[in-house]
């Protein structure tokens, strides 16, 4: 991506520039699944399976649906998402 | 050098806002004739008429990399090379340097010319930034030219919940600007990391606290008293309890710089006063590590942890400065550091004499920290106009405010031990026979600030932390300038 904006880093340098991304649970026991379908055709087709999968699995899964796929989701989304999830699938399909 | 200026010839940097550089007008028309002339103006490409060659540099990149300070600068090239020039209108410089068709018939034989825009405040530092090479070692950090670098700083971590300024080259280098200290200078090691903060990172961190470049001697100054380590900045750091780090500043400093020590001194409103201490908070935060809910294990914390800062109110010839009674010479710029909790109003409107206000004023401060602790902590004292007004006209200095004070803050035990009161905190047993100081000697720190109407005072707890007197104490410095 192109870059018009250059700051310098306030900090002490100690760890890299580019964030790490949250690392991915040990277990995904006791944990919710957000299942959110981002409002793509067919994409509950695919929720359905995966939502089987997590069943057989015994982890317990919560349905989310983007009002369409060609924005994002809106915030009260994410949020509701964020108190009722510890972890999100964001599917898509086609 | 920039291509299109003559390889060999003239060039002369102008502005139309320059009155000389509009007397010598006809000067320019007259070399363009004999030629060949550049002229690079600065504010308005149409300046001057009747010169076929003039450069539009209202971006100022050709006055930076020439080197312009005030205009209007003739130069003269050769074989692409400068090889002289002369700055503002003289006549026979003039006409040495570019023959006689710069004679200027009807002009005076000298006129001095004006500053470069190019050097005006603020702008030099933004050329370098632009145009120049910053010298600045920080990493940089890209942001996408559709991002807020503001959410950016937020979503880095870098801000202590409020919006800060983004800290680009230009800002930092005209903070830089502000002292006379190298960039690459080592202040000390911020805990909880020891990590080495250089001034640069001091002026960044500036920068994002929204600081002007004018403070950073304050800032530095701050720092340097923060990390003695009688001040134990580490510890007040993870400390459970609410304080946090208390800046009181004394001398010219604080007047130059246009603190704020008169009405709401304690509250929101001056930006030095805001900024300073905040930049201190954010050298902790991104320096240090010093990360709340991290190292930092406030239970409760306190709204002074954005920023706690003030300064003296020295207008009254007659009182003795903090600073002062604190060792550094009168007329110097210093810092206290005190680790303080919140600010408690302390209210009495019934006092007039200097006895009744002080036995009054050690009932509010018997409250520090709890009322039947002694020794726990120490405390500072900002007494507003109206009370100070009592003292002065009972004919009490400083110096005999603390000592009554002092005598006024002794109890008996027996009314502070565990139990004492019906209240289960307090003193051990044994010392139920005992007088009880409730501060150390020199635990309570005076000050003068404060709005002329309200017959109030402030006491500021200070820190479980001070109660081990050669372990860990307030702090006072001087300031460099």
């Amino acid at each position: 991506m192109s870059t018009t904006i250059k700051l310098r880093d306030p900090t002490a340098e100690s760890s890299p520039t580019r964030r790490a991304r949250l690392a991915p649970p040990s277990s995904i026991d006791g944990k919710t699944v957000a299942l959110m379908d981002i409002g793509k055709s067919r994409g509950a087709e695919f929720i359905d399976r995966l939502e089987g999968h997590f069943r057989k699995a015994g982890v317990a899964t919560q349905r989310y649906r983007k009002p369409t796929n060609t924005k994002v989701a809106p915030v009260e989304l994410m949020q509701k998402i964020a108190a009722e999830a510890q972890l999100a699938v964001i599917a898509l399909s086609d | 050098m920039p291509d299109s200026l003559p390889t060999n010839g003239l060039v002369i940097v102008a502005k139309r806002d320059c009155p000389t550089c509009v007397l010598v007008e006809p000067v320019m028309q007259s070399l363009d004739r004999a030629g060949p002339l550049a002229v690079v103006s600065q504010d308005d490409p149409t300046f001057p008429a009747g010169v076929r060659s003039v450069i539009d540099d209202q971006d100022l990149e050709r006055s930076f990399r020439l080197n312009i300070e005030a205009v209007p600068t003739l130069i003269r090239f050769k074989d692409g090379r400068e090889v002289e020039r002369t700055v503002g209108w003289e006549r026979t410089e003039w006409m040495r340097l570019a023959g006689d068709a710069a004679e200027g018939k009807g002009l005076p034989a000298w006129q001095p010319g004006c500053g470069s825009r190019s050097v005006e405040p603020g702008v030099h530092e933004a050329l370098i930034a632009r145009y120049g090479e910053s010298g600045l070692k920080s990493r940089e950090i890209a942001v996408g030219n559709w991002d807020d670098p503001i959410e950016a700083c937020f979503e880095r971590g870098w801000s202590d919940g409020l919006p800060v300024v983004p800290p680009t080259d230009e800002r930092i280098l005209r903070m830089l600007g502000g002292t006379h200290r190298k960039p690459d200078e080592v202040v000390g090691l911020i805990p909880p990391n020891l990590a080495p903060c250089t001034v640069e990172k001091v002026a960044i961190n500036s920068v994002l606290a929204g600081c002007k470049p004018e403070y950073m001697p304050v800032v530095l100054g701050v720092l340097e008293a923060a990390l003695d380590p009688l001040f134990v900045l580490h510890g007040l750091l993870c400390t459970t309890h609410f304080s946090g780090p208390l800046v009181i500043i004394n001398g010219p400093a604080a007047q130059a710089i246009g603190m704020n020590s008169g009405v709401n001194a304690l509250g929101q409103g001056n930006r030095a006063n805001a900024t300073i201490g905040r930049a201190l908070q954010l050298i902790v935060r991104n320096v240090g590590g010093g990360l709340p809910g991290a190292i930092d294990r406030a239970t409760l914390g306190n709204p002074g942890k954005y920023t706690f800062c003030f300064a003296e109110d020295e207008s009254d010839p007659d009182w003795e400065p903090l600073s002062v009674r604190r060792g550094i010479p009168a007329g110097k710029s210093a810092v206290t550091l005190f680790h303080g909790e919140g600010v408690n109003g302390f209210i009495d409107q019934r006092s007039r004499t200097p006895e009744e206000l002080v036995r009054s004023l050690a009932m509010g401060l018997f409250g520090v920290g709890h009322p039947k602790l002694c020794l726990a902590g120490n405390a500072v004292l900002v007494l507003a106009p109206e009370h100070y007004k009592i003292f002065k006209d009972g004919g009490w200095n400083r110096r005999r405010i603390e000592e009554e004070l002092y005598q006024a803050l002794k109890r008996p035990g027996r009314d502070l031990v565990r139990g004492a009161q019906g209240v289960a905190e307090g003193l051990p047993p044994s010392v139920a026979d005992q007088m009880m100081d409730k501060f150390q000697p020199d635990g309570v720190l005076i000050v003068r600030a404060g709005g002329e109407a309200g017959l109030f005072s402030a006491i500021i707890g200070g820190w479980p932390g001070q109660s081990v007197r050669d372990e860990c104490q307030a702090v006072t410095r001087e300031i460099r300038p």
